[in-house]
């Protein structure tokens, strides 16, 4: 074994090399987290941290008494993951058993690199997009109107607002997603699949028995990561469609963060809620990694 | 594979089709608003998905100096000296920590997974930038996210993928530290370091809600802000914004457009460059990882 002083003569570049990033994961991630002992304060922000009275529990009333403003959020964000997870979490297990299945290999090329775009775009380019396409004055409602056809009001109206974030999501991810499930599917064996057409099996057998097998790791730990997400859906593409259908609609917890804290003023119970989801964020990824691990799933991290 | 079915083809093909036109139309019409001309966008009552007079006014307009025109060199000088710090932190932290057994190796790496796991918080990262004096700065842009964790271990899983030998026989030769990554890893690593390198110029230049938060006066704004103002509010642009010598302004809707198309072209521009190492850089991390 060699000593600290060799290690540290044999290491130092390393470690001198490791220095800027650790520098700011520590000053970025690791620092904030003692930031929210405010959560716990009448927090000013003339006073700062260090000055600001302590008040106990008192900002996480909202949360223990049930606010109907808080709770409208907590219930927006399950609903709205609800939707993503039901409806959106398959499509790209779907679009990639299409692309797998595509004979020609040049087309399977071109249609990905038109699918995967939409990812890179930011999601204020996406809203306006939408908004365009969508909007009372947009594209399908002036066609409507050419051709003397009664128009649809879809943008700025409550009731439409989840169907909406939810296409912008399909629209923005589908693609991208099926990165993943591709990887995984090219590893099907093909000499397997070849006795199973020979066995005469059909071609949902196949899938059920041959192809999924080698997407199932993949699809568990997705789902795993969905579920620690549960308590984030969509902040930047939900702040800036907010203004036109109101809170009602379209609060979710990050939002209720970000307008209590940061707008109104009110750093403690903003800071309370954040933390909470914080909390609860990381005991979700657990748990369902927990019970992957019980299912004879690998998981996020091997046990 | 399998029995060739007709319509499972076509279906397939449908599905396939589909999808490119719904990527592809709202570009067409984008584009396409953005180059007619004034009449034809009075025809068609807003978008025209066909120009036989096409123009530029509006991107002269947009360009000759102005609001945009600011906000453009702003998210492009973000965009390249944040690119070119995040990717010289990752792979300097990413090569430390591809070498198992060195000093202080073990708590680095756990430190740097860990941050997957949580978030800080929005009210305590805001609190935090404001006491480090970044509020209104650039800096705020670049310094939160500079290294993602992430990125950091998709390419220590591909430094780890080089052999050994070649690293131990250069340390053998005498090369240090620096001169085996510059010289033997970096030169074998051009697909991660250009995919992670597009991921981060890619969320540099679509930064939207760190700017919000951060910037206060609006001369620092990126396109993002300039683009949720002038395109997602509505809010009308004209000559003070523009500052343009143009005698009478595109319509409103042309202009908008142009802004749009100036967002998204760069992304445009560089993705079929990268695009073929998407596979190679991102499987090996990813799948391996």
């Amino acid at each position: 074994m060699h000593s600290l002083r060799d290690r540290w003569r044999r290491d130092r570049v390393l470690l001198l090399l490791a220095l800027p990033g650790v520098t700011a994961l520590l000053l970025f991630h690791y620092l904030p987290l003692g930031g929210n002992i405010i959560a716990f304060q009448d927090f000013q922000p003339f006073l700062g941290i260090w000055h600001s009275p302590y008040v106990g529990l008192d900002n996480f009333e909202p949360v223990l008494t049930g606010d109907p403003v808080f709770l409208n959020a907590l219930v927006n964000t399950l609903i709205i993951t609800l939707i993503q997870v039901v409806f959106v979490f398959p499509l790209p297990i779907c679009l990639a058993l299409i692309l797998n299945a595509t004979i020609s290999e040049r087309l399977k090329r071109l249609t990905q690199s038109i699918l995967y775009m939409p990812h890179f775009l930011s999601w204020v380019i996406v809203v306006a997009l939408f908004q365009q396409m969508f909007g009372n004055g947009g594209m399908l409602n002036a066609w409507l109107r050419s051709a003397d056809l009664s128009t649809f009001h879809i943008v700025g109206v409550p009731e439409l607002f989840k169907l909406m974030i939810t296409s912008q999501v399909i629209w923005k991810d589908t693609g991208w997603s099926t990165i993943i499930f591709l990887a995984a599917l090219s590893r099907v064996d093909p000499a397997q699949m070849e006795a199973a057409v020979v066995d005469g099996a059909s071609a949902a057998r196949r899938l059920w028995h041959v192809t999924l097998p080698y997407i199932r790791p993949v699809i568990v730990l997705l789902l795993i990561l969905r579920l620690g997400d549960s308590l984030s859906v969509g902040f930047e593409q939900i702040i800036l469609q907010q203004a036109q259908v109101g809170a009602g609609a379209s609060e979710v917890l990050d939002t209720y963060v970000y307008n209590h804290g940061i707008v109104g003023g009110d750093w403690g119970t903003a800071a309370a809620v954040g933390l909470i989801k914080g909390i609860v964020g990381v005991a979700l990824v657990l748990g369902a990694n927990r019970l992957a691990h019980a299912l004879g799933e690998q998981g996020v991290y091997a046990k | 594979m399998g029995e060739p079915s007709k319509l499972g083809f076509g279906a397939r093909g449908l599905v396939l089709g589909l999808g490119c036109l719904a990527v592809l139309v709202p570009f067409w019409a984008v584009l396409m608003t953005s180059i007619a001309s004034p009449e034809e966008i009075n025809r068609a009552g807003g978008f025209v998905l066909w120009t036989n007079e096409p123009t530029l006014d509006s991107y002269r307009a947009v360009l000759s100096g102005g609001i945009v025109t600011r906000a453009l060199l702003v998210s492009a000088g973000i965009t390249v000296v944040g690119t070119a710090l995040s990717l010289v932190s990752t792979i300097a932290l990413a090569y430390a920590l591809s070498r198992p057994g060195s000093l202080l190796q073990k708590p680095i790496l756990l430190m740097t997974v860990f941050t997957l796991l949580f978030n800080p918080g929005i009210i305590p990262m805001y609190l935090t930038v404001k006491q480090l004096g970044l509020l209104d700065s650039y800096l705020a842009l670049i310094l939160p996210v500079l290294v993602n964790a992430f990125n950091v271990i998709v390419m220590r899983a591909f430094f780890q993928e080089i052999p050994r030998e070649l690293r131990e026989s250069a340390y053998m030769d005498g090369a240090g530290e620096m001169r085996i990554l510059l010289r033997i890893v970096l030169p074998l690593s051009k697909a991660v370091v250009s995919v992670i390198g597009l991921f981060y110029a890619v969320a540099y230049w679509n930064a939207f809600f760190s700017a919000m938060l951060y910037l206060q006066s609006s001369e620092k704004w990126p396109l993002q802000l300039v683009l949720r103002t002038y395109v997602v509010n509505n809010t009308p642009i004209g000559s003070d914004q523009l500052s343009s010598n143009l005698e009478n302004l595109p319509p409103q809707i042309s202009v908008q457009m142009a802004i749009l198309v100036i967002s998204v072209l760069p992304i445009l521009f560089i993705y079929p460059f990268i695009q073929k190492h998407f596979a190679k850089g991102l499987m090996v991390g990813a799948v391996k990882g």
